[in-house]
This record gives structure tokens, sequence and C-alpha cells, in this order.
């Protein structure tokens, strides 16, 4: 039955699935009219590769079919050496495709099937035009050699048709450069600038397209003699572009650390990179706060300074590690912003229209000017500066999801390593030979993963290793345990000493013993900081993993216990001990003293940090180098050393509250660091060994700051402000139950002076003092959370139903490829028989 | 620049802006490296857009290619001429392609190029063996080669002719997330 069955090409149903590219590409309604004159080229081209079929076949010819069928010449004969397995089950029919010459119908099928048109990709297209008329300008060269042509390799693979073109292929080369011009005329600027950038064309043949392109748009303005306002408009565009790139350029300009990061990253690679992109990154959330802040809270107070009523204290010098003392009655901490309106010069435009009671204060403004709320300006800087830190941490987090987002399945991950693991910034000799052993471990690790599939473990090899990470996570976490103990009974029994030498007034006698005593909890807390890791890492040495990522993981998820419970067991103490007794320690400000504590705890995490990197990297090389005479530099830790960014962020984040300038430590504290670390990398450590997946580890680290850090510290400050009553004879929130009760008063206030404003109260009283709101509001956000994921999700399933699909394609087009040729042969066969027939007749 | 000799027109440099990810500033520090090649050959002054090549030899010894195991494929991909010889447009276009904003389809194109020694518009089994014997320095033995080669046509193609087409690449690509940032040389 197979007999009479002919395979019509010309059919139009056939022709129309074979061009599948017009229907696919039905979006990118700019390029289909490309397409589908390069379909129109189809019939012509086919014809005409028939007739080249049949001529010779090693004729230098640049149609693609030739060569198509000429590797296939090469393919049978490497066969022969060496069987492929795919096509091994159906040996019969190989046999058919192998032994014989594809017939020219097969051969057909394959050049014009979608997978090697690629008429999907608009770049690819772009660049088939491209390389056509690098061939006809080579070809008016008059120096065709196969070199000439094959560098063109752009990934065009239906070559064919250009010897069809070539009768008229002036015409049609043009005329398709004519198109071409016409879809980027059609663009909007940016839309063609976007479009130009990512064309796979020389810079040379983009400008003359962009040349044309404007000279088209110029002429037809001129032609169709536009009016004057859009020649105005024109211009006024070009001015704006040209601002625009001179801001672009100037924005370029202010990237800090250019030459820094490429130099790390030329000796380290991507993983080490991303440590100090993280370090920048935080360094810009601490700017952005610092700015909030500076602006509305700290110049304003500044500008307006309150009067003292005890005279500064003297400068000793232990200010600097205790942020007491002299400090303590600065714009640094929250004791000192004032609770009245500040009145400024009447220019100015402060917050809100003068009509508030004012404390005994600076009268020198009559009536009607304006004036700065100060409580109320403290209270929603640092809210919407919390706000707009928590939006860029999402939108980040989102980003940085969606740029590691991958269907994690585990084939195709050879092929991923071998494309796709070169870093290519990596320009240091050493470490480039590092990066090929690296890789080198890697395929040797995959391929004996590959051939051996799975070692079976037997069940008491499981059980031991189940004890085993049993005991290290059990002393892990004892050791946890024991330190956030140690820590709360630490803090406990200073906070008792500091009520005993209150009571009985020793701080007159020796200030500055006293002083320093307060650094005993930061400097016990930044010793385990830096202790316990190490002791984590021991633990970790005895346990072993199967797959290299897992041990990083544990050790990030043993750091953050260990940090996140003694943060836990810190906010305890200064929110639930000195918070709700301050006169016990004869505090008058307990906000100030713990906005001076956050200040210590910062300070002694850059102290143990820099002693860390003298001590851990510094010392250790040489040690290593000198005494044990090995030729190895100690490895940079980039999760641990990136947990440590994430604490000390997180007491920004907790400090930022009582003591507003803390984020301009924090941006001293982060500018230090990175050229700290940058030497110390740089002179102690080498490019690390093990595989460090990056796009990956920032997202989590990304996640990290956002979850435990941000969400922490932003709990912990709406707490404050929400339900602790502030200090009665400081800060802007003096006489106030609540801090948060700025706002409601500022309500009434208003209500009070204008009726009509009652709903605006209305709406304060029911949207913000309702706690009601708040959990409407946070649900709502987790609802949004959760269908984003759920989305996510979906789209996961989808891309692997697809993946399938594909697959499944693949098997479709070989099954029909072997049928193909198999019903030719039958054909053939019967011809033949057919012709022995009449012959012999 | 200002009143020093000018290398461009604002017209070239716009024209830069437009078909590459480069500013202003970059494009001229990019023309200064590119005389620092070979500064007898390259003028200072382009207004006129000299007809003039850097070939590859020189090329290859700028320290961010110098060490790349692929220096002379990546040359030779952005070469007009194909033999390696750059002209300040082609060695624009190089880094262009090459640095970070550029968007994750022109990389693709671009890699594959690369990889695709003997620029049949597939990745075969000989473009996958070269490629494996630069990132490794010849380390893996030949067998092991043959295997690799094996296992990863085996894996990322999908039509099953047992060689990477474009798409395949591309598919491929597409679930790797370090490859954007991995192909990406800062100049």
């Amino acid at each position: 039955m197979a007999l009479n069955h002919t395979f019509d090409l010309n059919h139009p149903l056939l022709e129309a699935g074979l061009e599948s590219p017009v229907n696919e590409d039905t979006v990118h309604d700019s390029f289909s009219q490309l397409i589908a004159e390069q379909s129109d080229n189809e019939g012509l081209s086919d014809a005409f590769e028939l007739q080249q079929l049949q001529r010779d076949l090693d004729e230098e010819g640049q149609d693609n079919v030739v060569r198509l069928s000429r590797r296939r010449h090469d393919d049978r004969d490497r066969r022969k050496h060496q069987r492929n397995e795919e096509w091994e089950d159906d040996e019969r029919q190989t046999d058919t495709l192998m032994g014989e010459q594809w017939s020219s119908d097969t051969l057909k099928v394959l050049s014009s099937m979608p997978s090697r048109t690629i008429g999907r990709s608009r770049g690819a297209i772009i660049s088939q035009y491209y390389n056509r008329t690098m061939q006809l300008r080579r070809r008016r060269q008059s120096r065709p050699s196969i070199r000439d042509f094959s560098r063109s390799a752009r990934p065009s693979i239906r070559g064919y048709g250009i010897e069809a073109d070539i009768t008229d292929a002036e015409g049609v080369e043009v005329s398709k450069r004519d198109r071409l011009v016409n879809n980027l005329q059609n663009l909007s600027v940016s839309d063609r600038v976007r479009m130009l950038r990512a064309m796979p064309l020389s810079v040379a043949e983009k400008s003359e397209l962009r040349r044309l392109a404007l000279q088209k748009e110029r002429h037809s303005h001129s032609g169709r003699r536009i009016p004057c306002c859009s020649q105005l408009k024109y211009y006024i565009i070009i001015a704006l572009r040209h601002s625009w790139y001179s801001w672009l350029s100037f924005l370029h300009s202010l990237q800090l650390w250019q030459v820094a990061l490429k130099r790390v990253s030329g000796r380290f690679g991507t993983a080490v990179l991303s440590y100090f992109l993280f370090l920048k990154t935080l360094l810009f959330f601490n700017l952005l706060l610092f700015l909030v802040t500076g602006v509305f809270l700290v110049l304003p107070q500044a500008v307006h300074p309150p009067l003292l009523l005890d005279g500064r204290r003297r400068f000793s010098g232990l200010e600097l590690l205790t942020g007491a003392g002299y400090f303590s009655d600065t714009v640094m901490y929250y004791g000192y912003y004032c609770n009245y309106t500040l009145h400024r010069s009447c220019r100015d435009n402060g917050g809100e229209p003068n009509m508030s009671v004012s404390n005994g204060t600076r009268l020198d403004c009559v009536l009607g000017h304006l004036s700065y709320k100060m409580p109320l300006a403290y209270f929603f800087t640092i809210g919407v500066a919390f706000f707009i830190t928590c939006i860029i941490l999402v939108y980040s987090m989102s980003k940085s999801f969606g740029q590691s987002f991958t269907i994690d399945k585990s084939h195709s991950i050879l092929a991923m390593k071998v494309f796709c693991s070169w870093d290519f910034k990596v320009i240091k000799k050493t470490s480039v030979k590092l990066m090929s052993e690296n890789i080198f471990i890697q395929l040797k690790e995959l391929l004996a993963e590959v051939s051996y599939k799975s070692v079976q473990n037997t069940t008491c090899q499981k059980l031991g290793r189940l004890m085993v990470h049993g005991l290290a996570w059990a002393i892990c976490i004892a050791n946890t345990a024991a330190c956030v103990f140690g820590v709360c009974r630490f803090s406990e029994y200073m906070h008792q000493n500091l009520q005993q030498s209150s009571r009985a007034d020793l701080a007159a006698k020796n200030p500055l013993l006293n002083e320093a005593s307060l650094l005993a909890v930061p400097v016990l807390v930044s010793l385990i900081n830096l202790l316990l890791p190490g002791l984590f890492n021991l633990a970790a040495w005895m346990e072993d993993y199967d797959s290299p990522s897992v041990p990083t993981y544990v050790s990030i998820s043993r750091n953050l216990m260990l940090k996140v419970s003694v943060l836990a067991v810190l906010c305890y103490h200064w929110l639930g001990r000195v918070a709700a007794d301050p006169e016990s320690i004869g505090l008058t400000c307990w906000e100030t003293f713990v906005g001076q504590e956050l200040y210590r705890f910062l300070l002694m995490d850059f102290i143990f940090i820099l002693l860390d990197t003298l001590f851990g990297e510094f010392l250790w090389r040489l040690f290593s180098e000198k005494v044990l005479k090995r030729r190895r530099k100690p490895v940079f830790d980039i999760a641990r050393n990136v947990l440590e960014l994430i604490y000390g962020q997180t007491l920004a984040w907790l400090g930022v509250l009582f003591t507003p300038l803390l984020p301009a430590v924090q941006i001293l504290k982060l500018f230090l660091l990175f050229y700290i670390k940058k030497s110390s990398v740089m002179m102690n450590c080498q490019a690390p060994r093990k595989p460090y997946r990056v796009s990956q580890m920032t997202t989590i680290f990304i996640t990290l700051l956002c979850f435990p850090s941000f969400l922490g510290a932003s709990v912990c400050v709406t707490y404050t402000m929400w339900s602790i009553t502030p200090s009665t004879s400081c800060g802007p929130f003096r006489e106030l139950k609540t801090m948060f009760q700025a706002g409601k008063r500022w309500v009434e206030e208003l209500q009070k002076d204008n009726p009509n404003l009652s709903a605006l109260a209305m709406a304060h009283a029911y949207l913000v003092e309702n706690p009601l709101f708040l959990f409407v509001g946070a649900g709502i956000f987790l609802i949004v959370i959760y269908f984003h994921s759920q989305v996510v999700d979906g789209q996961r399933k989808i891309i692997n139903l697809l993946q399938e699909h594909i697959e499944n394609e693949g098997e479709d087009k070989k099954f029909l490829i072997t049928r193909l040729q198999f019903i030719h042969e039958q054909n053939r066969t019967h011809t033949r028989r057919v012709k022995s027939q009449d012959s012999s007749c | 620049m200002g009143n020093k000799q000018t290398t461009f027109t604002d017209e070239q440099l716009e024209a830069y802006q437009d078909c590459t990810f480069f500013t202003c500033k970059e494009i001229l520090r990019l023309h200064s490296r590119y005389r620092e090649l070979a500064p007898h050959l390259v003028p200072l002054d382009y207004t006129n857009n000299p007809d003039i090549k850097v070939p590859l030899t020189l090329i290859i010894t700028m320290p961010e290619l110098k060490e790349n195991p692929f220096r002379e494929r990546i040359v030779e991909t952005f070469s007009e001429d194909g033999q390696g010889n750059l002209s300040f447009n082609d060695f624009v276009d190089m880094f262009s392609a090459l640095c970070e904003t550029s968007p994750r389809e022109l990389k693709t194109i671009y890699a594959f190029k690369i990889y695709d020694f003997n620029r049949d518009n597939f990745i075969c089994k000989e473009d996958l063996q070269k490629t494996l014997n630069k990132l490794t320095k010849g380390e893996l033995t030949p067998e092991e080669v043959a295997l690799v080669c094996d296992k990863a046509i085996e894996e990322a193609d999908l039509d099953g002719d047992s060689k990477l087409s474009f798409s395949d690449f591309e598919n491929m690509i597409s679930k790797a997330p370090d490859f954007l940032s991995n192909f990406h040389i800062r100049i």
C-alpha cells in the first residue's frame, strides 16, 4: 500500500506545514515580511537544488544541501567505525539510511525542516541577510574561496537559495536592506536603538542601516513638508537624546570600583566577584537610607540645634569605640531630636502648614510661615525609608529569581558544563590554569556519574552516615545554644552591673572604665561570630556529602542559625530589659543607649572582620608559606563573608530608628571593607577550587538579606514604634505613649483646625491604628507572593511539558525521515523491477 | 578630548552609541585600547573612517584575551574577513557582544559561532573535541573526550542528527543561568 503513496512536496498543505515560521512569527510582525519573502524563494531554490544535486555533488558550492549531503558522506564513514547508539535499535532501517545515498526527496524535507531554517529567531534572519550581503560583496571582489565563505558562520543554516538569488542578487539584496531599513524606520527611537544593538551584525553594517533609516526619516519628513512644530519636536527629541546619552555616560563614570572589580574578576572569576558585588549592593542600600534620613531628619535638626541643658562632654577618644560620651548629645542619636515644630525661614517649603502647638520654642516666624514638625518627620521618614528598602529588596529578589530560574532537570548537565562553564572574565594565568583543572575534575566526576549511574549504599553505611550527620548537627546546635545562653546571661550580668553602679553612683568615680565595660557584650558576640563558624567547619569536615553544593548550604544554614539566635537574644535584651525599665540603670534616654549599643556592635563587627582578615588570611598565608612550605594559599570563603555582611546590615537596619546616622557609619564601614578585603584577597587568596553556582548563590543571599535580616529588623522597629513607651525626657516622641501616636496627634490637630478633614482622621483611625488593617495588608501581600510563586510553578510545569513535547517532536522527525527514506527505497526498487521487466520483454 | 585632536565626530559617536552597548566614553577608551595594540598603524583621527585592520597576532596580546583558550576563535568570529584581522568596528563589535548588558540572544549567537570551529553552522563532534581540549588543556584522554562528546551531544541534541544546531544550542543555553555572567569580558 505504501507503493502508490507518493510524497507530493508541492502540495499546499505540506508546504504550509513546512513553513511554520510564518505562523510562529506573527508576533514579530515587522519581520514576517522578511520571512515571507524568504519562503517565496523556496520554490525557486528547491528546483535549483534538485538540479544541483543531480549534478556532481562535490562541486565547490555554497548550497547548504550540498554541504549537508557531503556531511552525510562523512558521517557515514565515521559511523562505519563507531556505531551511533540512537540508530542502533532500528538496525534494519539504519542500513537503508546509511547504506544508500540520501534520496533527494529526503534531503529536501530535511533541509526545509523548521529546526534548520530557524525562522523563529529574528536575529538569525538578520544575520542571514548579512551573510548574503557579505558573500555578494566578496563575490564582487572576486575572491570566492571556501574559507571566505564559511567564516560567515552566522547560525543561519539554510544557506540555499543563494544561487537562485544570484541572477538578480543585487536587486534582492537592495530590496532586503530596504525592508530592514523600513522596519527600523517604523520603530520608535528607543525600540530602534534596542533592536540595532541586539542585531548580530557588524557595527559597520548597523551604522549603515541606521544612517539609511535616519536619512529616510528625514527625507520623508522634509518631503511631506511637515509643519514647523513637528520639526521642532524632532529637534527636541534629538536634544533629549543627546542629553540622555551624556547623562548615561555621567552615570557610568559614577560607577564605583570599576577597575577594582575588573581586577578581582580577572583573577578570581565570577564567584569571588559576587561577594564584592553584594557589598556594593549593600552600600547602595545604605546610601539610600542615609540620604533619606540625612535630608529629612539630620539636616533640619542640625540647622536648628536644640538648647542643651548641660554642656558638651569632653572628647576622650574612647567615644569612637563606644559611641557614647561626646557623641551622646549629637544628631547621631534619637535623644538629640526635639519634639517641637521647627520654624524655618519663609522661603523654605517644610512639611505641614503651621498650625501646631509649639512647646516653648523660637517663634521668630509669624503665623502663616512654613514649619517642620519633627516627631511627624521622624515617624514618617523611618517608615518611608523602610518601605522603599522593602520594595527595592523584593524587586531585586524577584529579578534575581527570574535570572537563576531554571528547570532543574538532570539532563544536559554535561553539555552545559562544556559550553557554559568557562569564565571569559578571568585573565590571570594561574587562575586560568586552576579553572581548566577545575573543569577537568568536574567533567571527570560527571563522567564517572554517567558511567556508574548510582552506587547503592548498604544500609549500614547509610546508618553510619546518618549518625555522623546527626552528631555534627548536634554539636553545632549545642554550641549555638550554649553561646546564646552565654550571651543572654552575660548581658544580664552586665545589666545588673550597670544597675548597681548607677545605684552606687560609681559612674562618677571612674567614667572611663565604666564606658569601656560597655564594650564587653559586643566583644563577646563578635568573638562568637568569629570562632563558631570555624567550629562548624570542623564539624562539616567529618561529614561527607555526595553533592558538592550541599556542604555550602549546610554551612550557611548553621551560620544563619547562630546569627539569628544571637540577634534575637540581643533584641530581647534591648527591647525587653533596657526599654522596660530604663531608670534602673540610670538612663534618661534608653533609645540613645540602644543606639549606642548598636553602634558598638557594628563597630566591633568591623574590627573583628579586620582581625579575621589579618589572622585568618594574611598570617595564615605567611605561616603556611614560610613554616609549612606549602604552595597553597587559603581560599576565600564567600558564603561566610557574605553572611557577615548580612549580619552587619541587620544591625544597621535595627539601629536606624535609634541612630539616624548609623547608615553613614555602615557606609564608611563597607567602603573600608571593600578596599581591605580586596587587597587581602589579591594578596593572600587563591581562586576557589570548589564549583560555585554563582547566580543561585546570589539569589540565596538576596533572599536571606530580605527574609530573616530585613524582615526581622523591620518587625523589631515596628514593635518599638507601636508598643513601647518612648523616654519621657528626650527624643521627638517624649510625652507620647507610643511613637506611633505622633501621627494620631497630628491628625487630631488637623481635624481640630479644619473640620472638613474629619474623613482623614477617620481613615487614619481605621487604617493605621487598627491592627486589623495591618494584618489585612500583610495578608494581601502574602497572597500576592503566593500567587506569584504559583504562577512561576505553573510556568515551570509548562516548560517541562514543552520540553517533553520537543523531545517527542524530535522522535517524530526521526521516524518520519526513516519512513520517507524507506518509501523512497521501495519506490526505487519497484521502478527498477518494472524497468528490468520492460527490458526483458 | 575637547580642544585636543578629535578622534570621532559627534555623528560617529552617536552612531556607535546607537549600535553598541557602550557609552561615548567607553568608545573612546576602546579606541585608545585599540590604538595601543598597534600605535604605528592606527591613527588617532578616525573621523574619515580609515580602513585599517590590526592582525590577530596583535589582538590576542590584549590582557583580556591573552589567557583565554578561545582567543583565536573569538577574534576570528568577529573579524570581517574571517582571518582574524580586526578593524576598529569589528573590535567594538566584539566587546559589545561580550559586555554585561548585551542580551542573551546575541550572546548565544556569538557563543555558538565561537564554538563552531569548522564553521559549518553545526557544533559537531570535532568542534566539541576542540572545545574540550581547549577547556581542559588537553588533560582528558582521547577516550574520555570521545565519551564526553557523545554524552554532551546526546543530552543537548533534540532532533537526533547527532550534532547541535543553533536551536539545540539555544535551548541548552537557556537552561544555564551562569552563561550570561560567564560569557562576559570586562573592558
